[in-house]
């Protein structure tokens, strides 16, 4: 059977992992590069770079380490961050990305998603969305949480996998940090309108948010954290062994 | 050395990395004539059958490849790769493949139980219902990573392994000097890096 997969995310800038990143055993791990193929041999189902790099130069940079982790990493690579036009999704796939998330780009150029999935095939466009309750409902939020819509999520959504996106990241900014789980009522709500692969993100705190995201919504496909892996709060291995244990599907 | 062939389909680099990273000599050609002086050969792909096929047929690829492989040389199709080696596809209409395995490819809809994702993206395990040169190092259940919305059907003799996705997917072929993998080897860690060495060991036939 298909299994669920674990991802975690490394937020790049100017060539280093931000948010620091301390191994129990690897001490204090920065390069890009190492993490991901420390990952890789550790677990990780495949893995997203995001790019929060602003300047030329810290962009050089990061295509540098996507291509170097590429060579030597031999899982799916996502790339996001700074995706706002058709080129950009050329350099990175050239690079060695197998997908590009989108996220501000799509919200400035609706477009943007459809050209991409007619170029690349749907399966290479990921659809990354900040969503935050305002009054009650589910909201969109662009440049990186910052700037509120007012548009809809889960039309949103919708309308992007109708347009080709062929997987849909979905981060609470409610749940994000607070490590008191994952945001289970928007992400049933984003299940049941797509018929595409669902990436929880944003919330988890310990091993035991992953069982009860993927035992409460089996229609979730995997699920998303960057510091709970970095900090060695919760170690992939332990978390597949933990999800076999509670018969859910993972690849060990 | 492997030739991995370029007709415009995908990106290329991945599987390049990945015969390095196994020690092995590989080269990405858009060029008919260099797949003579290869001694193995890699057919890639994603994206859309017919697109592909004309890719092919306009690089005059598909000739120069089965004129190497009727001469007995080592070919490996990858993903969209794999399925043109079939005799025809059932993707937007119906479009003819290269022919060297018996078979179609289908809509992997038409089979699955409802509820059931579409395309099967992800890590899962192979089932070996048969030995073969490209598996020797693969053990039953090891994960490899799938992204397909089609599959082979009628692979009569040449099937060599399949995936659980509510029903049985063809997932690796191999007949003669042909062998096929649904799955991208590329990046299915290090249970691909042994199936793309594997290919490169082989001498024989299945």
């Amino acid at each position: 059977m298909i299994t669920k997969r674990i991802i975690p995310c490394l937020d790049v800038k100017d060539g280093r992992v931000v948010k620091g990143v301390n191994f129990q055993k690897l001490g204090d791990v920065a390069s890009p590069v190492e993490l991901a193929k420390y990952y890789s041999d550790n677990g990780a189902d495949e893995l997203v770079f995001y790019d929060i790099t602003a300047s030329a130069e810290g962009r050089a940079l990061f295509t540098d380490i996507l291509t170097e982790t590429a060579r030597t990493v031999f899982i799916p690579l996502t790339v996001g961050g700074g995706i706002n036009t058709t080129d950009d999704f050329d350099r990175v796939l050239k690079c060695g990305a197998d997908k590009v998330s989108v996220n501000s780009g799509a919200i400035r150029d609706p477009s943007l998603v459809g050209k991409a999935a007619k170029l690349y095939g749907d399966q290479c466009v990921v659809l990354s969305v900040d969503v935050k309750r305002v009054d009650g409902a589910f909201r969109i939020f662009a440049k990186g949480g910052r700037e509120n819509t007012g548009m809809e999520a889960i039309e949103w959504i919708r309308r992007c996998v109708g347009a080709g996106a062929g997987e849909v990241v979905v981060n609470s900014m409610d749940t994000d940090g607070v490590k008191q789980g994952f945001d289970l009522e928007l992400l049933e709500q984003v299940c049941d309108a797509v018929q595409v692969p669902v990436i929880a993100s944003g919330g988890a705190g310990k091993i035991e948010d992953f069982i009860t995201l993927f035992k409460t919504l089996p229609g979730v496909d995997a699920g998303l954290a960057a510091s709970i892996f970095h900090f060695g709060e919760v170690r992939i291995n332990d978390l597949k062994a933990e999800m076999k244990r509670n018969g859910i599907p993972a690849r060990i | 050395m492997v030739a991995i062939i370029d007709y415009g389909v995908g990106n290329l680099f991945s599987l390049k990395s990945s015969f390095a990273a196994i020690g092995q000599e590989a080269a990405v050609t858009a060029d008919p004539e260099e797949l003579k002086r290869a001694d193995r050969l890699i057919l890639p792909g994603v994206g859309a059958f017919q697109d592909a096929a004309d890719k092919l047929r306009r690089s005059g690829m598909d000739q120069a490849l089965k004129e190497e492989v009727s001469r007995g040389k080592l070919l490996l199709g990858i993903c969209l790769g794999m399925q043109m080696l079939f005799e025809r596809s059932f993707e937007y209409g119906e479009h003819e493949g290269l022919g060297l395995l018996k078979g179609e490819i289908r809509p992997i809809a038409e089979r699955i139980p409802v509820g059931l994702k579409i395309p099967q993206m992800g890590w899962n395990s192979l089932r070996i219902l048969r030995e073969s040169p490209l598996l020797k190092d693969t053990r039953e259940g090891e994960y490899v990573y799938f992204v397909h919305s089609y599959s082979a059907v009628n692979c009569d003799d040449s099937l060599l392994a399949v995936t659980n996705y509510g029903t049985a997917l063809t997932a690796c072929v191999g007949k003669g000097n042909v062998f096929g993998c649904q799955f991208h080897p590329e990046k299915s860690g290090e249970v691909g890096l042994r199936i793309l060495k594997a290919f490169c060991e082989t001498g024989g036939r299945v």
